[in-house]
């Protein structure tokens, strides 16, 4: 074994996967997770937890993994999160717990990810739960949108012994879990739904089918409803679009559309209702992680795809791991290329887009290379669908209709960073509702942070009131 | 789980619901709408509140056979619940200080229109319901209408029931003859709404038309509803469905409600031969 490498993981072949949703990433088995875990150098000064977002004990599940005791390496991740077989998935690993790794600066980093969800694949399967909370406290609490910000709250909160009902808009939970993020990277029914029974195994109720802000208000949940405190974990999920001639021609969507009918909908799955206008030639607009799950879900459901970013390769902002993947599964990198215009034919579908070429200037103040448009490039994408994927933004259903409750120019509710303390009396926010479209582990951080303030907040106010 | 309380075939092709959905009825106004889904493998559709029961918990459904999914929901009985039914959604129909106006329905657009003039009726404005069907078979709600409006309007395209003519006609011979509306409301088929709102528009009469494309979430997520309105993409599900219909552009919502006809049409034969197995 080569020390400096990382143990190869398996993964489903490129021709075959292509044509499928199942996992791309097969896992670690348990020789493969042992033989990895003992790359790892048990550090006593672990840089590796200071890149989590959510300080795992690295070092600490890697050593049970390595005593072939995986159940305690679960233990271990449970201690500091709901959903490690979502983040051993997910994760940026590359930029977060990875990038600081000792081992990292001769070699390649520890497979940290791989092995954290190697623990929670282990612990599923083999039926480990998380330890059930001991006291109850008897005072409830509210939390919006069931994320991973608002999985993690609550399910904080419950260990707590705090009673907590999550209220989730859409019929099925796990937001960007279920509706965003493909199966083929991260499976709903296996991997997703378990890691939300868990959470609903602490105590934690689940409530579908509620607009907050439409179906009941923040005001009336805790003037009238009896909820002490609330938290708000609504994440960002109005999508933008260019603004540019053609964008509302049949065969174009957002990325969130195109995503939903596929993964929450399960359009790919004949035997749902919901139809897909999948395309035969598709434009992904856009380089993060969202553009590349558009992309490759495209690529599943039959379509030749084309990535279209403006800047270069260097600046993609999607995860390395996954611009890697889509490229070995075929997709089309169409880089410092701009759209300007859709082309629509005469029964108002797409037909075609204009782009231009684009060039990187000098870094600027911000450190950011500016991409400007060269003279006379301008060509015609044949393409007849385009999936715009330019980000998303918090949706103002809620700021709006929550008295006191204060945004930024943005829509980002505002909520200070330590405790997601918003201006509202009693009323807690964190994950992309707060930041903006970020991280699984970002959120998932911002909920944590949140429940301890929270049950600091109800401990100082009963104290306040005796 | 949603129950259906009670189920009225109302013409063959329209039927109405009253579902057990108290959370939704607490909250619901005119002009709002909620999104079903009947079972675990269906899609979810947008229906507007025809009517709902703050006391009883229950909320009214109106919806016309016209697919996969309403012929579907249409196989359900009283008794039976439906998988979702979230809301309520959108914005509510403004009838604040309107003393007077004329609400323009058409087809099944008439259940979505009739808690609208219901509202203008209970707050005591004048309100004349206009309100036009293909044959007298296909009429829904008359009594209703006759009820909670000022004056009632019935238009034909045959003449089989109250005047033949179009709906349209019908208005242009109340605004010529000196009616003077504080607001039209026009709420049906795209194509009416769009003379509907080309005839006010040349009186200079402010109108608001009730849109219906297609829609995913209803939460403003997916922009699949989105409409260009006075030269910007409007979300129906949350800056709608209501919107100044001087400024919508019809051409472009016809199109885009014909986005999915190839799949539609497939899944309404499929769902159509599912039934008539099961009948046999
Ligand atoms: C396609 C896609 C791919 C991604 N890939 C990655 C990745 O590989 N790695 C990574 O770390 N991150 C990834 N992200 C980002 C990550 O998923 C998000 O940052 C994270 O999910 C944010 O969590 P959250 O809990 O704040 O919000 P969300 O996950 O957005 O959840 C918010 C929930 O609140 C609900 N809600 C909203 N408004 C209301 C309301 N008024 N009432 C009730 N409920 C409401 C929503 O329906 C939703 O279920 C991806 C995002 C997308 C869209
Ligand atoms: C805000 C709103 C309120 C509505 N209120 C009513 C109502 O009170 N009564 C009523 O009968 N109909 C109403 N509709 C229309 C109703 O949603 C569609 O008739 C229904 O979705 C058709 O589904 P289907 O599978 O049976 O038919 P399909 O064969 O799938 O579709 C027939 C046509 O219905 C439209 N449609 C299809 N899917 C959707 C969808 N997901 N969302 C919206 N429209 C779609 C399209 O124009 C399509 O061509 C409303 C629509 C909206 C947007
Ligand atoms: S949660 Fe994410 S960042 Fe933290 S250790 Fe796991 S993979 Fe790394
Ligand atoms: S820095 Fe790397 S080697 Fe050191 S404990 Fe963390 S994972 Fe192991
Ligand atoms: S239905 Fe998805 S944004 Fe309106
Ligand atoms: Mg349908």
């Amino acid at each position: 074994m080569d020390v400096l490498k990382k143990v190869p993981v398996r993964e489903q072949d490129p021709e075959v996967r292509a044509h499928n949703f199942e996992e791309v990433c097969l896992g670690y088995n348990t020789e493969e997770a042992q033989l990895e875990a003992q790359r790892c150098l048990k550090c006593k000064n672990a840089r590796c937890i200071e890149g989590c977002p959510v300080n795992i004990d690295i070092p600490g599940f890697i050593r049970e993994i390595e005593k072939g005791d995986p159940s305690s390496a679960y233990k271990v991740l449970s201690n500091y999160s709901a959903l490690p077989a979502v983040c051993g998935r997910v994760c940026p690993q590359e930029s977060q717990c990875e990038e600081r790794c000792i081992r990292g600066i001769k070699g390649e980093p520890v497979s940290i990810g791989k092995l954290e969800r190697y623990a929670a694949d282990w612990a599923r399967e083999n039926g480990v739960k998380p330890d059930m909370p001991s006291e109850k406290k008897g005072k409830k609490v509210a939390v919006i949108g069931s994320g991973p910000a608002g999985l993690t709250c609550a399910g904080d909160l419950a260990k707590l012994g705090y009673d907590v009902t999550i209220f989730e808009a859409l019929h099925e939970p796990g937001g960007v879990l279920v509706y965003g993020i493909p199966e083929f990277r991260l499976p709903k029914e296996s991997v997703v739904k378990s890691e939300i029974e868990n959470v609903k195994a602490l105590g934690v109720k689940i409530e579908t089918n509620v607009v907050i802000g439409k179906s009941v208000t923040i005001d009336e949940l805790m003037e009238e409803e009896g909820y002490e405190a609330v938290f708000i974990g609504s994440g960002a999920g109005l999508p933008k679009f260019m603004g540019i001639p053609g964008e509302n021609a049949n065969g174009v969507f957002s990325a969130n559309e195109y995503l939903t009918r596929n993964n929450l909908m399960k359009a790919f799955d004949a035997t749902y209702d919901t139809p897909i206008a999948a395309g035969q030639t598709v434009a992904v607009v856009g380089g993060g992680n969202v553009a590349m799950d558009a992309a490759r879900t495209a690529l599943r459901l039959g379509a030749k795809v084309y990535v279209v970013y403006r800047r270069s390769e260097e600046e993609l902002p999607a995860r390395t791991e996954e611009v890697h993947h889509a490229k070995e599964e075929g997709i089309i990198f169409k880089l410092l290329t701009n759209p300007t215009e859709i082309l629509v034919d005469e029964n108002g579908w797409v037909k075609g887009m204009k782009c231009e070429e684009m060039e990187l200037l000098e870094p600027d103040a911000s450190g950011r290379r500016r991409p400007v448009p060269k003279k006379d490039s301008e060509f015609e994408l044949p393409v007849d669908t385009v999936i715009m994927s330019l980000g998303t933004s918090p949706n103002p259903l809620i700021s709006s209709t929550t008295e006191g409750l204060d945004i930024n120019k943005y829509n980002c509710i505002v909520a200070d960073e330590e405790t997601g303390k918003t201006t509202k009396e009693g009323v807690f926010a964190g994950g992309d509702a707060v930041i903006g479209a970020a991280t699984v582990i970002l959120a998932m951080g911002a909920g944590k942070k949140a429940a301890k303030a929270i049950d600091e907040y109800l401990n100082n106010k009963t104290e306040k009131s005796l | 789980m949603y129950q259906i309380l009670k189920k009225e075939v109302l013409n063959p092709t329209v039927t109405l619901m009253e579902i057990d959905a108290p959370m939704v009825a607490r909250k619901a106004e005119p002009g709002q709408f909620i999104i079903l889904r009947a079972d675990e493998e269906g899609e979810r559709i947008p229906l507007t509140i025809a009517d709902y029961n703050r006391e009883k918990g229950t909320v009214t459904i109106i919806y016309q056979i016209v697919g996969a999914t309403t012929e579907a929901l249409n196989h359900l009985e009283e008794g039976d619940s439906l998988h979702d039914f979230v809301g309520p959604l959108g914005r509510a129909t403004e009838t604040e200080g309107k003393k007077k106006v004329a609400v323009v329905g058409g087809g099944v657009g008439c259940a979505i229109a009739y808690p609208v003039v219901k509202k203008f009726h209970e707050q005591g404005a004048e309100v004349h319901a206009i309100v036009g069907f293909r044959n007298k078979d296909l009429v829904i709600l008359e009594d209703e209408f006759r009820a909670n409006s000022s004056k009632l309007f019935l238009m034909s395209d045959d003449g089989s029931c109250g005047e033949k003519g179009l709906v349209t006609d019908a208005l242009k011979r109340l605004i010529d003859s000196g009616e003077k509306y504080d607001e039209v409301i026009t709420i049906g088929p795209l194509i009416m709404m769009k003379f509907v709102s080309k005839l006010t528009k040349e009186y200079g009469i402010k109108t608001v038309a009730s849109m219906n494309p297609v829609m995913v979430d209803g939460t403003g997520m997916c922009g699949g509803c989105r409409l260009s309105v006075g030269g910007k993409t409007k979300f129906a599900c949350v800056d709608g469905p209501e919107f100044d219909a001087h400024e919508v552009d019809f051409d472009e919502a016809m199109e885009r409600s014909t986005m999915y006809r190839p799949f539609e049409r497939k899944a309404h034969e499929e769902t159509c031969n599912l039934f008539h197995k099961e009948v046999r």
